[in-house]
């Protein structure tokens, strides 16, 4: 008896040592993937300075030329590493998806959490769900082969009649690949993510204070529009910040409907356009053809930049979020 | 009059905001079938049995070797993912102390929002160009368990914090060491959610595409056992290179890969859904459990700690995408 117990306690040791190790694998993840893209950005952000951030060219240089010395890093001659076209494509297309996606999620979550019970509810929430799981390419295909010829054929040529007064909308629709599609893959992407947050949020409001409501003779959509709406209005940032997140660090479905603009800020609606997580999956040949693998390094420092602003955006949004979710409800009447 | 004209217009609004909220979620809905029913349509008019085992070449032939090496890479993830992911959640949920918990919670939060292309570029610079693997299957392999750990890590914290304490407390007041515990109390009743969550996360491994353009590669050829120096297919290259292809063969290949991911991945997703949903209720109710209600509450008060980092909530049969997709 006593043996077996002494073995067991081994066991335990062991099994506790060996669980420790395993929870410690995210941060070991997490250090190695901050400490490996930073070293192998370090010879782009010592080649490129700030221009990295202002200037429109992307040019890997002459990879057949040259090597040329700067800052004392070697590149081909003739390359400069400016992303400003990517920043502003990753902001302008996650903002346009959040435009659409906003309204539509928080509508969709109040037809949720109000307006459907028992099984089909369930069903419902269900298919939301699924729309989360569906594979980003999968996205990006119905993209490229619906999407984009409605927007060349029939959104577009709308939008641009309709709108003609703000100069974003009006001009050449072309391939309908561009912002717009962009954003509109993007907002199919992010309205499941918001939607389940918000439907959460709304269930959480207390139904005392939605009774309260009607007891003044609110109507059921005034309950909604002016109590339930800034009861979740923390959660609600959170969860759209949350989205933003996602939308700025997704690359393939708008890498598909993109039409990948280099060197060019989107002059309209329709105009090509890339985003920095699409960019660097698009560069992988130029990656590979340069000597000097400084396109390599800037790629890099590329990465880093989207790291940077997807975890700060999502560090924010899941502060907004637990704040909401924490948010003490105050009734009146003890409910019990 | 004035009451009357007021009552009007909170009528009209009434109407006009349910109208919106509706047409919301007709919006989503619509895309949702449209997006299922076009891949669904397209990949049947091109579907042929003979795909699923012949390889392909040039812009036609088939999936086999991308089946294969989706499931190979998968396989490879899941082989390390889930001990690893596990043991974490384990650790995270039955030993850590506040702090060590909030600290593996906020970095495994934060390792799920990182961008994949970022977790596949990061593992190309490691993997297939300073330790020289080239692209391979192990290299792939490794970024998809980036993905996938702090899912599996969160879901099976989550699942374990659902068990109730006191039958801990029974345990160890019968001499159970920790371990002891687990193996054989509070594994069992977490079991279906922990279950959950790894099939999930595979679903999600088996949909990514941007991790491993940069270190799986590709290859016509079906995949070999060799973890490094040998690139390996995968299904959501065929989607995204052949439907860039003019010609009509690779579109039908496309559409065709497009089919069977899609159904894959959304047959695991109602299958751990349903089943693994309800199988998880009674479990708890059965029998032994008399009283359920203080079950529940207990296990309402243990995973209060952790309220903003439970990915779900399996006791509820609810799923909280935003940990999915992150």
């Amino acid at each position: 008896m006593q043996k077996a117990s002494s073995v067991a306690k081994t066991i335990d040791r062991a099994f506790h040592v060996a669980a420790g190790i395993a929870a410690s694998s995210p941060v070991v993840f997490l250090a190695g993937i901050v400490t490996i893209v930073v070293i192998q950005a370090m010879p782009s952000i010592r080649f490129n300075g700030w221009h990295f951030l202002t200037s429109l060219t992307w040019n890997i240089g002459n990879v057949y030329g040259g090597l040329e010395h700067e800052h004392g890093v070697t590149a081909a001659s003739g390359a400069s590493f400016g992303s400003r076209v990517f920043i502003v494509g990753t902001l302008a297309s996650s903002v346009i998806a959040l435009l659409m996606a906003v309204p539509v999620s928080l509508l969709t979550a109040v037809v949720l959490a109000y307006r459907t019970r028992g099984a089909l509810r369930a069903i419902l929430s269900t298919l939301v769900e699924l729309l989360a799981g569906i594979p980003s390419v999968v996205i990006g295909l119905w993209g490229m082969t619906v999407l984009t010829p409605w927007i060349s054929t029939q959104l577009g040529p709308l939008l641009s009649r309709v709108g003609g007064v703000i100069p974003y909308l009006r001009g050449p629709v072309g391939t309908g690949m561009g912002l717009l599609a962009s954003g509109c893959v993007l907002a199919v992407m992010t309205i499941p993510i918001i939607t389940a947050t918000t439907r959460d949020l709304l269930l959480q409001v207390p139904t005392l204070y939605r009774e309260g409501g009607i007891g003044l003779g609110m109507t059921d959509w005034e309950v909604v529009r002016h109590i339930c709406f800034p009861c979740i209005r923390e959660g609600f940032i959170g969860a759209v910040a949350l989205g933003f997140g996602r939308a700025m660090g997704e690359t393939m479905a708008v890498l598909m409907v993109s039409g990948n603009a280099v060197n060019l800020l989107p002059q309209n609606l329709y105009s090509p356009t890339s985003t920095m997580a699409a960019f660097v999956a698009d560069q992988l040949d130029s990656a590979l053809t340069d000597a000097s693998k400084m396109a390599v390094h800037a790629l890099s420092e590329l990465a880093l930049l989207l790291m940077v602003l997807t975890v700060a955006t999502n560090l924010a949004a899941r502060r907004l979020v637990s704040l909401g979710r924490r948010r003490q409800w105050r009734t009146g009447v003890d409910a019990r | 009059m004035m009451t009357g004209r007021r009552r009007r217009r909170r009528k009209m609004n009434r109407f006009l905001g349910w109208g919106c909220a509706w047409l919301a979620a007709g919006l989503v809905l619509f895309c949702l079938t449209d997006m299922v029913g076009t891949v669904l349509l397209r990949g049947l008019e091109s579907f042929h049995w003979r795909v699923l085992w012949t390889t392909t070449s040039g812009s036609s032939g088939g999936l086999a070797n991308a089946l294969l090496g989706t499931l190979w890479l998968v396989a490879i993830s899941v082989a390390m993912a889930a001990p690893l992911g596990i043991l974490g959640g384990v650790y995270t949920a039955e030993f850590a102390g506040q702090r060590t918990a909030r600290v593996i919670r906020f970095t495994a939060e934060i390792l799920s929002g990182v961008p994949s292309i970022v977790i596949g570029y990061f593992a190309y610079l490691l993997m297939v160009l300073t330790w020289g693997w080239g692209f391979s299957a192990l290299a792939g392999g490794i970024s998809l368990t980036v993905i996938m750990l702090p899912y599996i890590l969160r879901s099976t914290e989550a699942s374990l914090q659902q068990v109730p304490l006191t039958l801990r407390e029974a345990a160890w007041g019968l001499g159970m060491t920790r371990f002891q515990t687990i193996r054989y109390v509070v594994v069992k009743p977490a079991m279906a959610g922990m279950a959950t969550g790894v099939l999930l996360a595979v679903a999600i491994a088996m949909g990514e595409t941007a991790p491993l353009l940069y270190t799986a590669g590709w290859s016509t050829m079906n995949p070999s056992l060799q973890l490094t120096h040998q690139p390996v297919g995968y299904l959501t290259y065929i989607v995204y290179k052949y439907i860039e292809m003019p010609f009509p063969d690779a579109h039908a290949l496309a559409y065709s890969a497009a089919l069977v991911l899609l159904m894959v991945v959304l047959l695991l997703n109602v299958a751990v859904r349903l089943v693994v949903g309800h199988a998880f209720v009674p479990r708890f109710s059965r029998g032994r459990y008399r009283d359920r209600k203080t079950t529940e509450g207990l296990g309402e008060r243990r995973g209060k700690s952790s309220a903003n980092a439970v990915g779900f909530d399996c006791g509820r049969r609810r799923v909280d995408t935003e940990a999915g997709r992150l």
